[in-house]
């Protein structure tokens, strides 16, 4: 249970520049998900968090205490933080046993035997791993090797529990068990979690926030619920969501307190323009700028596909129909534009049959053409 | 890269303080510090030192030269040995010979470790396992003891004494071109040094996958089309590579040359640089010692650039699947048979004949009345070879044995343990410039030929320097100069094996608060402690046949097996010097077959000597 404050941290591997100018505030008792593709330095940030990199500048503390100091070239041990860490490789030393890896820590702590036994049996017994105590690693499938791991992390209860991308060696099935299984224990623990992934339905459904990055760079950190309806630029919104958001190029003016929108799906007009504007400086500027080019983001499970003509319906034409059990996914072609359309339920279409679809315009989100900057945002 | 500009007050103390504490919290830091002021100073300083002598007066200069003046810069001695009166019969011929020697070595043992590679990896040939092994044995000998038993067997009446095997049963007296220099030379160091390229071809010949030979032979190619455009190109690295460094290696070699080629005044460089050393040339044998590493190093950089330039075809290849072995057919019997006579000849004719002669009374006479045990358990009699008692008798053996077993444990443990701890260093700090100057510092002994290298201790350690105190005469500088000779091939070990130890698992211990010492003695070393035993028992092995190495700086008190073996030679005590070496192959076989029993040993790992 602690707060995790990272202000103004640069990494740098020789002269590549990890992590640029970071501000992240984890609070107490969040469960924080640093998100993002490979090699944007969401992994290099929980190593700073747990102290095996140094940051070159900038300042960590954590609970108010100074953990590391780039100025001043300080760094704090990592078994000194009250911090826990679950490697991606899980780290499970292969000539130890199951009960020896999760004593490791306690042991070198010089906690007393008994005690030691005690804390490793309710650690096991919460993974529910306990028979497996005597094993070694290599007689362990994968997602037992996982428990091992995070039993180890937690038997010595640490303020701070971090995991990086700890799912990604599972099989899909086991993925999701392990998801509820992690999300329960950070209820149960109380702890502070950091949680690196790149996958992002992983980030939605654990998550009390969310860390977007984008090379070395924080993009957004929000709730998931906001991090999904309001991507804060373009390179976020085409990150979340599966399947992925729809961009249309339009041009975009403004009227009074409402902005009117061309594009391929024909003239929208969103009013109460200033109500959306939650006061980001780049919503502000953007606002500003309105008038031209932009770009419009639209989920499609926001555009609804119609058997018959509806007013204000833009008539399209189906492209292909894909039925995926729950859900069917469609591609739409109205004129030269393409768009992806998601239905509840098994939906029948035939190739180039007729349809017209209605954009529920409250959800778009608008970003400049040049930067990708969010210029408009959606009613979350 | 500069972190923003120190604008706090106290940063700078701040910062010093932080980094010596964190400095000494992670011995890191000091273990590569450490690591690279020893290297230096047993490797760079040396060399340095041979190179600043050739260059400087040297006070019995004053004799050769009136203008000398000691301690002063001069050219003289260079442009002596390169043009002077002694030039020719001290380093041009040589230097000639040498060169003839390794580039005949070079080229028969590749054609003799090729054949047999291609033969046991890639055709039907039976007992495939039983041949693998038996092809290794001459490696895993003193290259010199085919040498002796050459002489055995060819010995002409030039020299005088008892005749050889050939005389005495036949009445044939070979010729002198037989029996010393250059054909003996070149012949027995190939029979030895094939298994270097063996090694490396068959190593490369498992490594490509079948399915590249099977495209072949679906695109209608023929089984020999197959081995010439698909197979050869894919090896050509390993093959080349295999010649180059036996050239390397056979330039440099002393053992077989001092044997075979002294009695009849046959020099190359390294017995040159020997006989230079005995007579007090110092400074010649430190140029002879140059010249030797110039074209060690040469060598292994066109090596380097070659293996650098190709490197990507030793990767290629699908899975190491063997289903299409070629049916040798009718040939099968003929080769296993040929092979099987090529190991007769080379490895166990050889043995025998010095294990036959330790039992012979009189030199050259074999009737059942010559047999006698006394070479191994006979008391001093006055009457053979000065009262030279059998050597289980004879407490100088019993010494130099003690002296073996001391050594070659101490050099051993020592070189592979430094070599794990180099090793980690390397494996953790390959991004840095420290682990990278490491990793080449400890590989430059390999550059520096066995004998050379002797001759440089025996300079540098026969005073005292700094704090260590005149080593010569001291099973220590053995020790010294064994475990510095073997790092090479110790830190490459070590390495390898620290590479399989990924960080996060000593990272994981990190969190756990275990320190630098628990981490390494709770994580690391259990998990390294596999390739310690291979490792170990290679480099025991080499060191017990070491012969080139430790020859220059033996005393009577801190003789070796292998030395004693060779002043046995040297003095014409045939039947001791052969008893002494059956000693040492009984005790190498032992060691070799224990390890095998005991755990895997990838022998093409010890490409020592």
């Amino acid at each position: 249970m602690s707060r995790i404050e990272l202000r103004g941290i640069n990494k740098f591997y020789a002269n590549v520049h990890v992590l640029k100018d970071l501000d992240l505030t984890v609070e107490d008792g969040d469960f924080t998900t640093l998100l993002g593709p490979s090699g944007c330095g969401k992994t290099t940030t929980l190593r700073v968090i747990a102290g095996l990199e140094a940051p070159q500048s900038g300042m960590l503390t954590i609970d108010g205490v100074k953990a590391a100091d780039g100025e001043a070239l300080y760094n704090m041990p990592p078994s000194k933080r009250g911090v826990n860490l679950v490697f991606q490789s899980y780290a499970l030393w292969p000539h130890m046993t199951v009960a020896e890896n999760v004593a490791f820590g306690l042991a070198i702590r010089k906690t007393p035997k008994a005690e030691i036994a005690t804390l490793v049996k309710s650690a096991l017994e919460r993974m529910r791993i306990a028979e497996y105590a005597g094993r070694y690693p290599s007689e362990l499938s994968g997602g037992q090797q996982q428990r091992v791991a995070i039993a180890r992390s937690i038997v010595a209860k640490p303020r701070i529990l971090l995991l990086d991308e700890p799912l990604s060696n599972l099989d899909a099935k086991l993925r999701i068990e392990m998801r509820s299984e992690i999300k329960r224990l950070h209820r149960d623990l109380g702890t502070t979690v950091v949680y690196v992934t790149h996958d992002q339905v992983e980030a939605l459904t654990m998550s009390t926030k969310i860390a977007v990055f984008f090379e070395g760079r924080l993009v957004q950190v929000d709730t998931p619920r906001m991090i999904y309806g309001n991507p804060a630029d373009r390179r976020v919104a085409d990150f979340i969501g599966n399947p992925s958001i729809n961009f249309l190029e339009c041009e975009a003016q403004r009227d009074g307190d409402s902005v009117v929108i061309d594009s391929g799906l024909g003239r929208m007009v969103i009013g109460s323009v200033s109500a959306r504007n939650r006061g980001t400086a780049a919503e502000t500027a953007g606002a500003a700028a309105l008038g031209g080019h932009a770009v419009l983001a639209l989920r499609p499970e926001h555009i609804a596909i119609s058997r018959e003509p509806l007013t204000g319906a833009v008539e399209a034409r189906i492209y292909s129909a894909m039925p995926a059990g729950s859900e069917t996914l469609v591609h739409c072609a109205a004129g030269d534009t393409t768009v992806l359309a998601k239905t509840i339920g098994q939906e029948e279409f035939s190739t180039d049959q007729r349809v017209w679809l209605s954009v529920q315009s409250e959800k778009i989100n608008l970003y400049a053409a040049a930067d990708g900057a969010l210029i408009l945002g959606a009613f979350a | 890269m500069s972190p923003a500009k120190p604008a706090r007050r106290g940063l700078w103390l701040e910062r010093i303080k932080n980094v010596t504490l964190s400095t000494l919290s992670n011995p890191y830091h000091v273990i590569s510090i450490v690591s690279i002021v020893v290297l230096l100073y047993l490797i760079i300083v040396p060399l340095g030192e041979i190179v600043s002598t050739t260059l400087h007066w040297q006070p019995k200069d004053i004799r050769v030269s009136p203008s000398a003046i000691p301690g002063a810069f001069t050219l003289y001695h260079w442009i002596n040995m390169f043009t002077g009166s002694v030039a020719r019969a001290m380093l041009w011929e040589p230097l000639l010979n040498s060169m003839l020697v390794a580039l005949c070595v070079s080229a028969l043992s590749l054609l003799l470790g090729g054949l047999m590679a291609w033969v046991v990896t890639r055709t039907d040939i039976p007992a495939r396992k039983f041949l693998s092994f038996m092809i290794l044995v001459p490696y895993m000998l003193p290259s010199w003891y085919k040498a002796l038993a050459w002489i055995t067997v060819f010995k002409n009446d030039r020299i005088g004494g008892y005749p050889g095997f050939l005389q005495a049963i036949f009445g044939i007296n070979p010729p002198d071109w037989l029996s010393y220099g250059f054909l003996p030379i070149v012949l027995t160091l190939s029979v030895h040094y094939y298994a270097f390229a063996y090694l490396l071809i068959s190593s490369a010949l498992s490594s490509i996958g079948g399915d590249l030979e099977e495209m072949g032979e679906i695109a209608g190619a023929s089984r020999f089309q197959i081995l010439r455009r698909i197979t050869f190109p894919l090896v050509l690295p390993a093959v080349l590579s295999s010649f180059i460094l036996t050239f390397s290696r056979a330039i440099g070699t002393f053992g077989v040359p001092a044997f075979l080629g002294l009695k009849t005044n046959y020099y190359t460089i390294s017995t040159m640089l020997y006989s230079s050393v005995r007579s007090r040339r110092t400074v010649q044998a430190y140029i002879l010692s140059i010249v030797l590493i110039a074209i060690a190093v040469f060598t292994v950089w066109i090596n380097q650039r070659m293996i650098g330039k190709r490197k990507s075809y030793t990767t290629i290849g699908g899975k190491g699947t063997r289903s299409n072995l070629v049916r040798l057919g009718k040939a099968r019997t003929p080769i296993f048979v040929m092979i099987l006579i090529f190991m007769i000849v080379a490895v166990l004719f050889p043995v025998g004949i010095l294990v036959f002669q330790t039992f012979m009374l009189k030199d050259g006479i074999y009737s059942l009345s010559n047999l006698t045990l006394h070479y191994w358990i006979g008391a001093s009699n006055p009457q053979i070879f000065e009262g030279e008692a059998g050597i289980f008798r004879n407490p100088a053996i019993w010494t130099s044995l003690l002296n073996t077993l001391k050594l070659v444990l101490l050099a051993s443990l020592i070189a592979t343990f430094l070599g794990l701890i180099l090793g980690y260093v390397i494996s953790r700090g390959r991004k840095r410039a420290s682990g990278r100057l490491i990793e080449q510092l400890s590989f430059m002994p390999y550059l520096i030929p066995s004998i050379a290298f002797g001759a440089i201790y025996l300079s540098m350690f026969s005073q005292r320097r700094l704090f260590i105190p005149a080593l010569y005469g001291t099973l220590a500088l053995l020790v010294l100069i064994s475990v510095v000779k073997y790092l090479p091939f110790s830190t490459r070990a070590g390495t390898s094996s620290m590479m399989q130890i990924g960080s996060e698992l000593e990272e994981a211990a990190m969190i756990e608060g275990a320190s630098f010492s628990k981490r390494f003695s709770r994580i690391v070393m259990p998990l390294a402690g596999k390739g310690f035993m291979s490792g170990f028992i290679l480099i025991f092995i080499s060191a017990m046949k070491e012969l080139d190495l430790i020859v220059l700086l033996m005393t009577p008190s801190t003789s070796t097996l292998a030395a004693m073996t060779y002043s046995y030679a040297e003095s014409g005590f045939h039947q001791f010097s052969d008893a002494v070496i059956t000693l040492i192959v009984i005790i190498i076989m032992a060691v070799y077959l224990l390890a095998a029993k005991l755990g895997k040993v990838d022998m093409s790992k010890g490409l020592g000597g």
